[in-house]
């Protein structure tokens, strides 16, 4: 019998340590080759760690949320012949195992609070009802009873578990901390007063977003700028398209257009199209348009990018679009994939909302985000017409973006796209 | 020159009812005004529970000396008879009643409620005028608390007057009569019954119904019916108080013959009736629920913002029915959340010997139970106080599928104090298991109550 330690191996370039997201196995369990046996998160990427061996964990080295330096051993195992360390050396790292592993296979599933399970009746007590007979007083002491009753919890739908169905104060806990759902669904209702507190650790890609986010409001003076555009002709355009377009050619949505307009309209507004390494104080002006896509995953907020959009056609867009955020939610994103942006585009558009305050995907300057387009009655050579309105809302750093040429900018992408002929003319 | 007061909490009432009410009131901060037309402390402190426990203490020292001046007790002899100043005893009494009254007085001063003295006659729901000695006092508040509570029946071919007393009057009598006729074998008419027959007095019950005591099972009730006879007390059951007889009172017996049973005083107990009139419940349009008035499980009567607790508002008639109620009323003012839940409202009856009910009778608890019983004959504590041979018992009553205990009775000496217990058993939902669990002190009447627990579970150790 031999020790292996498996050390947490160099998982992309430059990167210095990951993040521990989810452990998948814990100590005393057989695991084979190639089980997954921890995720750890780099700079945007989840990746699984499997096992090179099979044999048995015998530790466990950090928390899900802490960051474990590249090199540093992550699991030991017990395995058959010699291993790599020493079988009588001691753990590589003195911390204990971690003391709840964590068997969740999300990275952003939190360490839930658990409810204080039921005491264990006191007397053997004959056969108890696990529900009340009908018409019958739930059994409980004073203490218990005015507790409830303050609440607002009618005792009928608190299951007891003293003895003859008693209702303890443990019982009206767990009851509370279910939020009434262990109730019965016979007769009435039981609303109750919610109590208690979730605990949930900012950590993985959830605490990566926070920063960002945070870095962002914190450095950048965001300005909001949000205007109303026509989108009429070019929905009729879009429609047209999908409608003849080639069987391998993609469906497209309003997000392509949106990028030709951007892409059109940059190299007139060079500060826009730029990161502001602040630290440095030198804003990097980028001839390339490369736009990050803000993608809702099921594990959160993700930006791919889409690069090089200049150089696409609108089909071409659209396909790379659909690539880079298939990839994002499920997770296989590499970092190229998730780097380098020089804009952002965000939408919500298809919850609805007539504007947003996008918060800018720092070291960019200047973020949109369209809003949904809404068929609405407006006025068009004192008639009233019916037209396809869309609000872009967008933000910039004030700091390098001056609020007058923001608004120019965002004058000529509503121009160009409530003339969708001119997207496409040079 | 009339007084206007404005208050938040008007109470009327100074019985159980109402003075807890005013100085739960008063604790809570709430500025408050009770009234009270006769003295603090009501029925209960001045003419019920405490005089008639004062005279039930007295008769049973008086009964025991009597006995030991006729055949030696447990060893005492007395050379002569004993002597009793009737009037001394009244005296006595008044004296305990006054110790309370001047006690209550000052809780409620120390509880900063303001005690007007007078009788309340109500013109709306929040305003009433007292009639003070000196004055008139109009009071009108936000809330108010009724507590007036209740006044003895009398029968109309039996007016009180005379020789026709109520409980009232029987227990301060100026002297104590030879000749007692009691008129209704409830929980009062035999308590003082009991209480003068152990004075010496002949005592004939007279009741209407088949049985002493309708409220307890016959089983419960057994001991005390064979107390009445092995003391002389002439029982007639199933007879019907007629009227004032030559020498007394004029019954119809179950035979239907009628005979004048001679007596001094005619003691009339047929029961207490709400106190409804001659205050002005007519002009409050309160709702009411037979001769009582309306209220919810949080003692709110149909008029938003009054109050009713105590004998006013229904069954059972108790003092600690009356006082939790006061409470909790003058807590849901103060806007705390309260209702009136109780799993027992326990009863007692101070006969000789002694009843309490808690929880379920046998009748209530139906066929799926489990009852044990358990004698005083086998309790230390009661033969060494001479109470062993009385018939007295505990009883428990449980479910038989999970052993909740749904009812616990007892009959016996003192068995008044086992009460509590009971009650607490009860309230915080027992089961046979959690009584045989907890230990009882020996030597006590309460370890029949464990021993009856232990015999329903089937293993009782004493018996
Ligand atoms: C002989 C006897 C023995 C009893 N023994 C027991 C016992 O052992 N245990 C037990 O629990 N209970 C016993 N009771 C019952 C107990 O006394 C009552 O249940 C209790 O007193 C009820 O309290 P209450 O506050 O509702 O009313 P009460 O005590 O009747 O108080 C009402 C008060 O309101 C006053 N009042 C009424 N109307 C007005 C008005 N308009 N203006 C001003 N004042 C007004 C009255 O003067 C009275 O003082 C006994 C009763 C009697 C008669």
């Amino acid at each position: 019998m031999g020790r292996f330690v498996f050390k947490l191996p160099d998982v992309g370039e430059g990167t210095a340590e990951a993040e521990i997201v989810a452990w998948h196995v814990k100590v005393g369990d057989m695991i084979h080759e190639d089980q997954n046996m921890v995720d750890v998160m780099t700079d945007k990427a989840t990746v699984e760690m499997t096992s090179p061996v099979t044999g048995k964990v015998l530790a466990l080295h950090g928390e899900p949320g802490q960051m474990a330096p590249v090199g540093s051993p992550l699991v030991e195992l017990e395995v058959e012949g010699a291993g790599n360390a020493k079988a009588d050396a001691a753990p590589a790292v003195p911390k204990p195992a971690p003391a709840k592993p964590a068997a969740t296979p999300k990275a952003e599933a939190p360490p839930k609070k658990e409810a204080p399970p039921p005491s264990a009746p006191p007397a053997p007590v004959a056969a108890r009802p696990a529900l009340r007979p009908e018409g019958e007083k739930p059994l409980a002491s004073p203490a218990v009873r005015q507790r409830a009753h303050d609440r607002g919890i009618e005792l009928q739908f608190v299951p007891g578990t003293g003895p003859a169905g008693r209702i303890t104060q443990e019982d009206l806990d767990s009851f509370i901390a279910s939020d009434g759902r262990n109730a019965r669904s016979t007769g009435g209702t039981a609303y109750a007063q919610r109590e208690g507190v979730e605990e949930i650790k900012v950590i993985g890609l959830r605490r990566r977003i926070a920063e960002s986010m945070q870095n962002a409001k914190r450095r950048i003076p965001h300005f909001a700028y949000v205007e109303e555009i026509d989108m009429t002709e070019l929905e009729d355009l879009r429609l047209h398209l999908n409608a003849t377009k080639r069987a391998e050619q993609p469906k497209l949505n309003v997000l392509p257009f949106l990028m030709r307009a951007l892409v059109k309209t940059l190299p007139q507004y060079p500060q826009i199209n730029a990161r502001f390494d602040d630290e440095a104080g030198v804003v990097h002006r980028h001839a390339a348009v490369h736009i990050g896509i803000a993608t809702q995953t099921a594990n959160g907020l993700i930006v791919p990018v889409v690069k090089h959009a200049e150089a696409r056609d609108i089909w071409d867009s659209a396909l790379e679009v659909s690539r880079v955020a298939a990839a994002a939610r499920d997770n296989k994103a590499g970092k190229d994939d998730l780097s380098g942006s020089t804009i952002t585009i965000t939408s919500l558009g298809a919850l609805g909302g007539v504007a947003t305050t996008p918060v800018i995907n720092y070291p960019e300057v200047a973020i949109i985000g369209p809003n949904a387009i809404i068929e609405r009655p407006v006025v068009r050579a004192g008639q009233i017409v019916v037209r396809k309105m869309m609000n872009l809302s967008s933000s910039f750093d004030h700091r390098v973006v001056d609020g007058y040429d923001a608004a120019a900018f965002i004058q000529k992408i509503k121009a160009l796209l409530e003339h969708p002929a001119t997207l496409f003319m040079d | 020159m009339s007084e206007h007061i404005t208050t938040k909490v008007l109470i009327i009432g100074g019985g159980p009812g109402g003075y807890v009410a005013g100085i739960r009131a008063g604790q809570l901060g709430l500025d408050t005004v009770l009234v009270e037309a006769a003295r603090l402390g009501g029925t209960c402190l001045n003419i019920g529970c405490i005089p008639s426990k004062a005279m039930i203490h007295v008769a049973g020292e008086f009964e025991a000396m009597a006995h030991a001046a006729k055949t030696p007790l447990n060893g005492i002899s007395l050379a002569a008879a004993p002597q009793i100043d009737f009037a001394k005893t009244v005296a006595w009494k008044d004296g305990v009643v006054r110790r309370l009254n001047t006690g209550v007085a000052a809780l409620l001063k120390r509880a900063k409620v303001r005690v007007v003295e007078g009788w309340a006659q109500f013109s709306d729901a929040k305003t009433c005028t007292v009639k003070t000695k000196d004055d008139e006092v109009t009071i009108t508040a936000e809330h108010v608390i009724l507590a007036n509570g209740s006044q003895p029946i009398e029968l109309p071919f039996l007016k009180f007057g005379g020789k026709v007393i109520s409980s009232t009057e029987a227990l301060s009598l100026p002297v104590l009569p030879k000749r007692l006729a009691v008129v209704g074998a409830g929980y009062i008419g035999l308590e003082l019954g009991i209480a003068f027959r152990k004075l010496g007095c002949e005592v004939t019950v007279v009741e209407a119904l088949d049985r002493i005591l309708p409220l307890y099972d016959a089983q419960l009730v057994a001991p005390v019916a064979k107390w009445l006879e092995k003391n002389g007390v002439t029982l007639h059951l199933g007879a019907k108080a007629k009227g004032l007889g030559e020498t007394g009172l004029a019954a119809e017996l179950k035979d239907g013959s009628v005979v004048d049973i001679a007596a001094d005083n005619i003691l009339v107990t047929v029961g207490r009736k709400p106190a409804t009139e001659g205050w002005g419940l007519e002009n409050m349009a309160i709702d009411m629920e037979g001769r009582f008035v309306k209220v919810d499980d949080q003692c709110r009567t149909s008029m938003k913002n009054v109050w009713a607790v105590g004998d006013l508002v229904g069954e059972p008639m108790l003092e600690h029915k009356a006082a939790k109620q006061g409470e909790m009323v003058a807590e849901i003012i103060a806007g705390h959340k309260r209702r009136f839940d109780p799993v027992t409202v326990p009863a007692v009856c101070f006969t000789e010997p002694e009843i309490v009910s808690a929880g379920m009778s046998p009748h209530e608890a139906g066929e799926d139970v489990v009852t044990a019983i358990f004698p005083f004959m086998a309790n230390g504590r009661a033969l060494s106080m001479d109470a062993g041979d009385a018939g007295g018992f505990v009883r428990i009553l449980a479910r038989k599928s999970d052993h909740r205990v749904l009812g616990i009775q007892a009959v016996g000496a003192h068995v008044s104090e086992l009460s509590n217990e009971f009650s607490l058993a009860l309230e915080m939902g027992a089961v046979l298991e959690d009584v045989a669990g907890t230990i009882h002190v020996h030597p006590t009447l309460g370890e029949a109550f464990h021993e009856a627990a232990l015999r329903a579970l089937g293993h009782a150790i004493h018996i």
